[in-house]
């Protein structure tokens, strides 16, 4: 069976869960020997780990423009045009005539390198909508180019380029939701988004979520049709060894770490409440805030002005190796998010035999039993916790040895047969 | 005959590397070498070493008639060793010409003055006597860090032993006043104060090479016109700026050098103003008033005020948790330490944190190596948390001392304990014995039970240092006994015995009575 595959991002060039998500599940689905996979990615860098799929970068992709058609969903989308200074045309006034045609005929005009390829960021950047929809644009041209049994597409992003697969190539499409903007944006959703997400998931045969919260949120705010939507949990890379690089350890202090996008989602806010209320308890004792967002400026002020910021660090957006680094020297981690679909990172810190507490709203939290689970506004309890892991050993050395063996069992090798399996259902319906 | 004065700012901070949580604990040094290196020889190039040629050529040219006065921060003294040797050196053929006078300030360019007065102290102390040890003269003048100056500063810098502070000329401090007379310390009218002319001496530290400025260009004789049209009974100009304004902050290319190199002649030539060193000024002028500063001011942008190192919450953050090391530092008494002690007071840090970056942006972003002052912080915290951890480790041992020396007097205390444990036991035999030798003595009772309760009162003083709390309530009752009559104090000194014989256990009769009644009886007596 081939697989299309859409994604956004893919290792090493991950800004979160979702690049990390579908990398994993693409390596477990790689043990199955009937898959065959094709992974695609708005920009490729060159550097990826390609030995179980072929990796294909929709900037690498020159456009046949020929024969290249809007489909019916894609008319929804805004226009599209593509970064113009890169673009060879030969006079202002060429340029001019070519915007008067494409008007007039509602034809929509692409930019594209000399190549006839489209530019893509590959990022989250100010022009994410172009890129959504030229993304799209070029799925057709790979739909068209490479044979396929089934397409598979991740999150919002790329929904549309799903859809536009489809269109062509007529096979099922799968969607996978690892989040949802009810998710990111703590309740205001993103009318443009909700409505690229409420496309995607009418248009999928099957829909994958990552966790029953998610689930839910589908078929509740979306109003999709339950037998529609299964839950695959995600699972973990097991370390390799390599990145099992034991950093020596400078401070005798604990370290108690949150690691993750400093956003509205993820509670960073509750993370310094708790840290401010153990810190009136005990001293020696460090938090450390790894990642970048919104909040971060706000979070600084506050660990400066409630006067804990010599014992409150921040490391800035943290990846590959110092991920790893990071866990190998802390004692205890926090994930206090709002709404999480899922939450990969607690189970690599367990990985790292580091005692965690999660939040009841994430999806992690329907399977994990070696986890202290706390409400993400609860902070005496989310405290509490921390200094009982801190200081009661017979305690956290539990929850490092039975969450060791916990998440060691998870495994992409099991998701990735739930995936094969809807796979393999979608495709003789 | 009227006054210059001109005052002239040399510093560079030890700016530091990126320093990262994992550093934390593993590595010890702060410092990035290669910007400090590469931003003091550009300085050199651009500025000290052409401008202290300049200003050499000047001295020599004018004869004893054109002089300056110089303020070099410790720290800029350790890079030019390190670095620019030659910049020192030529620092030093200044000094030697006797008309150029420096200033005593803070060694590490710090806000101590602003936190811990001792530690303020001691850096005044040791930039002094680095100016003596390189230049051949003790400062008699102070300045401060960014010109900050209060009363109270002032008072403290007076009894530092220097006659003379500068600072701003700030128009919320003066109101009408003119910066042009000489002033005096509100608290310490003996400590003279100079105070910056801010217009005429920004006129050419910012405005210079503005092109949007309706005096640009600006020239020697337009600047000397200025200075005549300035009213006859104003007595001095103090121009006061950073030394880096010729050749770095307005580069040779706006003509800045030979504004500078035309200034003393036009001067001299088409006013009455002679050029005179703060000393100079505050020797040969007669104060004309005082100046209140209740609150701290400074040179630095329009508010003339600390903001710019101590406005926000990081910045304070910062500063205090680094002060809170002070006497730990001291006491650690480790020179290393010491040395990133005073590097980490830099004021730039605290600049580099600041979020004034509306009004006055684009001079703080100028100097700045972070992108945001978040970045600024989060790099400075996490130096100081491996300063701190440093300093923790050492003074450990201290802290050894300090617990063998409690344990030493628990020791002696238990001693001592043991010894009136005994001495009760031995009481308390005396006292059986003496109830069984002398059973009935029916009248004498009432007496006996009243010195009696007085004795067991004084002994339980004595039991009552192994609980502070039962003696202080000991001592209330006394206390109160004192005050009023002693007959109707009775029931009160009863309920106290009681409550101490618990402890001590029966301690009733005449014999104890007899014993240490004498005490209260003396104490009695004194009453």
């Amino acid at each position: 069976m081939k697989v299309l595959m859409f994604g956004w991002e893919f290792p090493p060039h991950i800004s979160g869960g979702l690049g990390t998500a579908s990398y994993g599940l693409t390596r477990g689905l790689a043990t199955i020997p009937d898959l065959d996979i094709i992974f695609v990615v708005p920009r490729a860098y060159g550097d990826e780990d390609q030995r179980k799929l072929r990796l294909i970068g929709a900037g690498d992709v020159s456009m046949d423009t020929r024969h290249l058609k809007f489909s019916e969903q894609l008319n929804n989308l805004s226009y599209i045009e593509v970064n113009s200074s890169l673009v060879p045309y030969h006079t202002p006034e060429e340029y001019e005539t070519l915007i008067n045609k494409a008007e007039n005929s509602k034809k929509k005009l692409i930019h594209t390198t000399r190549g006839g390829k489209l530019v893509f960021s590959g990022g989250y950047g100010k022009n994410l909508f172009d890129e959504i929809a030229n993304y799209a644009l070029v799925a057709q041209q790979i739909a068209d180019d490479n044979e396929h049994d089934l397409i598979h597409a991740h999150d919002w992003l790329t929904y549309p380029a799903g859809m536009a697969a489809k269109s062509v190539s007529g096979k099922p499409l799968v969607i996978h939701v690892h989040a949802t903007d009810f998710d990111r944006s703590g309740g205001k959703v993103n009318p443009a988004v909700f409505e690229i997400e409420k496309m995607g998931m009418e248009a999928a045969d099957r829909i994958i979520a990552v966790s029953n919260l998610t689930r839910n949120t589908i078929i509740e705010k979306y109003g999709i049709d339950e037998a529609k939507v299964t839950t695959v949990y995600n699972a973990v890379e097991p370390i390799p060894d390599q990145e099992k690089v034991a950093m020596k350890r400078g401070i005798e202090d604990k370290v108690v770490t949150f690691l993750g996008r400093v956003t509205l989602q993820k509670g960073p806010e509750y993370f310094v409440q708790a840290a401010e209320k153990v810190l009136r308890k005990m001293d020696n004792v460090r938090f450390v805030m790894a990642g970048s967002g919104e909040l971060l400026e706000r979070m600084i002020t506050w660990t400066a002005s409630v006067g804990i910021a010599d014992r409150f660090h921040f490391t800035g957006f943290l990846k590959g190796e110092d991920v790893f680094r990071m866990f190998s020297i802390s004692d205890v981690y926090v994930m206090p998010s709002v709404s999480e679909p899922f939450g990969i990172s607690p189970l690599e810190a367990m990985q790292s035999n580091v005692p965690t507490i999660i939040s009841n709203q994430s999806g992690v939290a329907e399977i994990l039993k070696y986890a202290i689970k706390t409400d993400f506004w609860d902070v005496d309890a989310m405290a509490d916790a921390i200094y009982g892991l801190l200081n009661y050993p017979s305690l956290s050395e539990m929850f490092r040895k039975y969450g060791k063996e916990e998440v060691d069992n998870m495994k992409w090798e099991n998701s990735a047969r739930k995936v094969y399996t809807l796979y393999r259902d979608s495709v003789l319906q | 005959m009227r006054h210059i004065c001109i005052y002239l700012q040399v510093h560079q901070p030890f700016r530091f590397r990126t320093y990262r949580f994992f550093d934390i604990g593993n590595d010890h040094y702060y410092y990035d070498d290669y910007s400090n290196e590469s931003i003091l020889r550009k300085v050199a190039e651009k500025c000290y070493l052409p401008a202290n040629k300049l200003l050499l050529d000047l001295i020599e040219k004018h004869k004893g008639k054109f002089k300056v006065a110089f303020s070099i921060s410790g720290t800029a003294i350790e890079q030019f060793k390190l670095y620019a040797p030659d910049v020192l050196d030529s620092f030093k053929a200044l000094a030697a010409t006797g008309q150029v006078e420096f200033l005593a300030e803070t060694y590490a360019h710090s806000l101590s003055s602003m936190r811990d007065h001792e530690e303020f102290a001691r850096q005044v102390s040791a930039h002094s006597e680095l100016m003596k040890e390189l230049f051949g003269q003790s400062p008699k003048v102070f300045r401060n860090t960014e010109l900050v100056y209060s009363d109270e500063i002032g008072a403290e810098v007076y009894k530092m032993g220097f006659k003379t502070m500068l600072t701003e000329g700030a128009k919320h401090v003066l109101g009408w006043k003119s910066p042009n007379y000489l002033y005096c310390n509100a608290i310490e009218p003996r400590l003279k104060v100079l105070l910056k002319n801010f217009k005429l001496s920004d006129d050419i530290a910012f405005r210079f090479s503005n092109k949007g400025w309706k005096d640009y260009p600006l020239t020697a004789e337009k600047y000397a016109g200025w200075l005549k049209e300035l009213p006859k009974e104003e007595e001095t100009v103090n121009l006061f700026m950073d030394y880096e304004t010729f050749g770095e902050h307005q580069w040779a290319e706006t003509g800045i050098f030979r504004f500078l190199e035309a200034f003393p002649e036009k001067v001299l030539k088409s006013t009455d103003f002679i050029f005179s060193t703060p000393s100079e000024v505050a020797e040969n002028l007669q104060v004309v008033s005082a100046v209140h500063v209740p609150n701290a001011i400074s040179w630095a942008d329009e508010e003339r005020d600390l903001s710019a190192w101590l406005g926000n919450e990081m910045q304070k953050e910062a500063f205090h948790k680094l002060y809170d090391l002070g006497e730990k530092v001291l006491r650690s008494g480790d020179r290393e330490l010491m040395i990133d002690y005073r590097n980490l007071q830099v004021s730039d840090h605290f600049y580099y944190m600041s979020t004034k970056f509306f009004s006055d942006g684009e001079v703080h972003s100028y100097f700045n190596p972070y992108k945001t002052p978040y970045d600024a912080f989060i790099n400075y915290m996490n130096v100081l948390s491996d300063f701190k951890i440093r300093v923790d480790a050492t003074v450990r041992d201290d802290k050894d001392g300090e617990i063998s020396r409690l344990s030493k007097i628990i020791a002696e205390k238990d001693l001592s304990i043991r010894k009136y444990e005994n001495e009760i036991e031995r009481l308390k035999k005396q006292a059986r014995q003496t109830r069984s030798q002398a059973p009935k003595k029916g009248p004498v009772k009432n007496t006996a039970g009243k010195t009696g309760a007085a004795a067991s009162k004084t002994k339980g003083g004595k039991s009552g240092t192994k609980d502070p709390a039962e003696r202080s309530a000991y001592t209330s009752t006394s206390k109160a006994g004192k005050k009023k009559e002693a007959t109707k104090k009775t029931t009160t000194r009863n309920t106290t015995t009681r409550t101490t014989r618990g402890k001590t256990g029966p301690a009733k009769g005449s014999g104890t009575a007899g014993n240490s009644g004498k005490k209260t009886r003396g104490s009695g007596q004194k009453k």
